[in-house]
C-alpha cells in the first residue's frame, strides 16, 4: 500500500509564552485524506499547535512544511493560499460585511479567483453549510450558532486542503452536532484532510480516524482512537488520576 | 445669517475635504496620523513649486502630486507606521507626531517663513462666485470643493463596498489576524489604504493653498480642523466626516456671529460638547463600537 502524501509537517515545534513552555519540541504531520481529532485537557497547547501552524505567530524552535515548502516564517496570508485554512475557537466574523461578503472576500483572495467562480466557490461554501437562507444577512445579525457555521464556510470559501477547526462544535445541542458532524464527513468525502480540537469527545470520533492526545505542551498519545482512548497516560491527564 | 450659514456649509466642505483621509487612515488603520495636516501643506507646497517654477496649472499639478502623495503613503506604511504599530497603540501616533515636527521644519527650511498661495495660478476661480436665487453669493472654487468631497466620499465608499481591493481594505480594518487566515495580505491592504488617505490629502492641499494662504507651520491648524470634524462626526465614518464639517463650521461662524473672536472657540466648544455628550450618553454605543473595532 502507498502512502499518503505528507501535505503538513511540522518537526520540533517549540512554543514559549514568557517563561510558560505551551508547546515543547511536538512533532504534527498531516497527511492527505486524514481526520484527525486532538484531545487533552485546557492548556495542554492545542490552540497553540493550530496558531503556530496558521502562522498567527512563529514558533520559538522547529520547522513547518506545507506542501513540501517551508513556511516556518510565511505570514499566516500566503499559508492560507497554499490550502491551509482555519477557524477560530470565537468566531470573528467580519462585522459590516454580509454573510456572502465573509465568505466572497476568503474566495477572491485565499483561493485567489475572480467573479464569478469567486461567487460560486462562496455560495457552495455556504450551501455546504446550511447558510444560504441567510447570506445577505449583516454578520453582525446572525446568532451565535451561526457566527460558528460562518466561520466553517469562510474558511472553506478559501479551497484548503488542510483545515485546522479549533473547537468548533463547543456548546452545540445533540441535533446540531450531528449535522456539523455531517458536515464535515462531506468535507473528508471531498478529499480535504481535517484537524479538528474537540473537547466533546464522542462527536469527534464519529469524524477522527486518528486521535492525538496533547497534555503540557507535548503530544502523549498519536494513533488508533480506540486505543488512544484507552492509554493509560490520557486517562491520567483527562481524568488526573488511574481509575481502580 | 442665512448667508453666513450658507457660506459655513460651503466652510464644512473644505474641513471636511482635509479630514476625510485622517477617517479613513483611523478606520483601516487605526492609526491617528498626526501629521495629516503637515502632509496637506506639503502638498500645497508641492502644486505651489509646480505653478511658480514650471508654470504648470495647480489643476494639473495634481496629476503629479496625487500619484506622488498616494507612494508616499504607501512608503510611510509599509516602512514606518507598519513596523511602529508593533509597538503597541501608542507608538504610531508618537511616530506620527514627530514626522510632522519633521516635515514642517524641512518645509521651513527650503521654503522659508513666507506665506504662499495658489490663487494666483487658478484665474477668476479663486474669488468669482455665483449668484444664487434670493441674492445669495457663493465663490465657484466653494462649489467646486464641496462637489470634490461628495465625489471623494462616494467614490471611497463605492470602492470599499464594490472592489476586491475595497472588501480585503475592509476585512483588515475588522480583524487583520483573521484576514491572513483568509488569505488577505494585510501589509498590502493597509498600505493601499495609506496610499488612498495620501491622494485625499493631496486634493485637500489643492483646495487649501487654492482657498487661503500657507505657511511651513499651517499643518497644525488644518490637523485640530480635520481632528474635530473627524471626531463629531463619528470616527471612521466617511458621510459622518462631512456631516462633521459642516457642524463645526456653522459653529464656527454662530461663535463669530456673538463675538468676532469667538470663530475658532465655536468650533472648539461644539467640538467637546459633543466629545462630552458622546462620552457620556453614548457609552454603550462607544463601547459596542470599540468592541466592533476590536472583535
Amino acid at each position: 500500500m502507498q502512502l499518503a502524501a505528507t501535505l503538513l509537517d511540522a518537526r520540533q515545534i517549540s512554543k514559549r509564552f514568557g517563561a510558560l513552555v505551551v508547546l515543547d519540541r511536538v512533532d504534527f504531520a498531516v497527511r492527505e485524506g486524514e481526520a484527525i481529532g486532538i484531545v487533552g485537557p485546557n492548556g495542554a497547547g492545542k490552540t497553540t499547535l493550530m496558531n503556530v501552524l496558521s502562522g498567527a505567530y512563529p514558533p520559538d524552535g522547529g520547522t513547518i512544511e506545507l506542501l513540501g515548502e517551508t513556511v516556518t516564517k510565511t505570514p499566516a496570508a500566503q499559508r492560507c493560499s497554499r490550502g491551509l485554512a482555519k477557524t477560530h475557537q470565537i468566531p470573528r466574523p467580519f462585522l459590516g460585511m454580509t454573510v456572502f461578503e465573509n465568505t466572497y472576500v476568503a474566495a477572491t483572495h485565499g483561493a485567489a479567483l475572480q467573479g464569478e467562480a469567486a461567487y460560486d466557490l462562496a455560495y457552495d461554501a455556504l450551501k455546504l453549510c446550511g447558510m444560504v437562507p441567510i447570506a445577505n444577512r449583516k454578520a453582525e445579525a446572525i446568532g451565535l450558532l451561526d457566527r460558528k457555521r460562518l466561520e466553517l464556510a469562510r474558511a472553506l470559501a478559501t479551497r484548503p486542503k488542510v483545515l485546522l477547526l479549533d473547537e468548533i462544535g463547543g456548546g452545540l445541542t445533540d441535533a446540531e452536532a450531528s449535522e456539523l458532524v455531517a458536515t464535515i464527513r462531506e468535507l473528508i468525502h471531498r478529499g480535504i484532510s481535517i484537524v479538528w480540537i474537540e473537547h466533546i469527545v464522542h462527536v469527534l470520533l464519529q469524524v477522527a480516524k486518528r486521535l492525538i492526545c496533547m497534555a503540557d505542551g507535548k503530544i502523549i498519545a498519536d494513533g488508533n482512537p480506540a486505543s488512544v482512548m484507552s492509554d493509560k497516560a490520557v486517562v491520567e491527564a483527562y481524568l488526573g488520576s488511574t481509575p481502580e | 445669517m442665512t448667508s453666513n450659514l450658507l457660506q459655513a456649509v460651503f466652510l464644512g466642505g473644505n474641513y471636511a475635504l482635509i479630514a476625510v483621509g485622517l477617517s479613513f487612515m483611523f478606520s483601516v488603520m487605526r492609526i491617528i496620523n498626526l501629521a495629516h495636516g503637515s502632509l496637506a501643506v506639503l502638498s500645497s507646497y508641492l502644486l505651489f513649486v509646480l505653478a511658480s517654477k514650471f508654470g504648470i496649472n495647480p489643476f494639473l499639478g495634481l496629476l503629479i502630486v496625487v500619484p506622488v502623495m498616494a507612494a508616499l503613503g504607501w512608503i510611510l506604511q509599509r516602512y514606518i507606521l507598519d513596523r511602529s504599530a508593533r509597538g503597541g497603540e501608542l507608538l504610531p501616533v508618537l511616530t506620527t507626531f514627530g514626522l510632522a515636527i519633521l516635515l514642517d521644519n524641512l518645509m521651513f527650511q527650503r521654503f522659508g517663513a513666507d506665506t504662499r498661495s495658489l490663487a494666483p495660478y487658478i484665474g477668476d476661480l479663486s474669488w468669482d462666485a455665483y449668484e444664487l436665487p434670493g441674492g445669495f453669493m457663493v465663490g465657484k472654487l466653494q462649489i467646486l470643493t464641496l462637489a470634490t468631497v461628495v465625489v471623494i466620499i462616494a467614490a471611497l465608499q463605492l470602492f470599499l463596498k464594490k472592489t476586491q481591493l475595497g472588501r480585503s481594505i475592509r476585512a483588515t480594518a475588522m480583524d487583520p489576524d483573521t484576514a491572513g487566515l483568509v488569505g488577505i495580505d494585510a501589509k498590502r491592504a493597509s498600505a493601499a489604504a495609506a496610499a488612498i488617505a495620501l491622494a485625499t490629502v493631496a486634493l485637500a492641499g489643492a483646495f487649501l493653498g487654492m482657498r487661503v494662504t500657507f505657511e511651513p507651520y499651517s499643518g497644525g491648524m488644518q490637523l485640530l480642523a480635520a481632528f474635530e470634524a473627524t471626531v463629531i462626526g463619528g470616527l471612521g465614518s466617511l458621510w459622518g466626516t462631512l456631516l462633521g464639517g459642516i457642524v463645526l463650521a456653522v459653529a464656527q461662524t454662530l461663535g463669530a456671529s456673538i463675538h468676532p473672536q469667538g470663530f475658532l472657540l465655536g468650533g472648539h466648544l461644539a467640538f467637546l460638547a459633543i466629545l462630552f455628550v458622546r462620552l457620556l450618553r453614548g457609552r454603550a454605543f462607544v463601547s459596542a463600537w470599540l468592541t466592533r473595532a476590536r472583535a
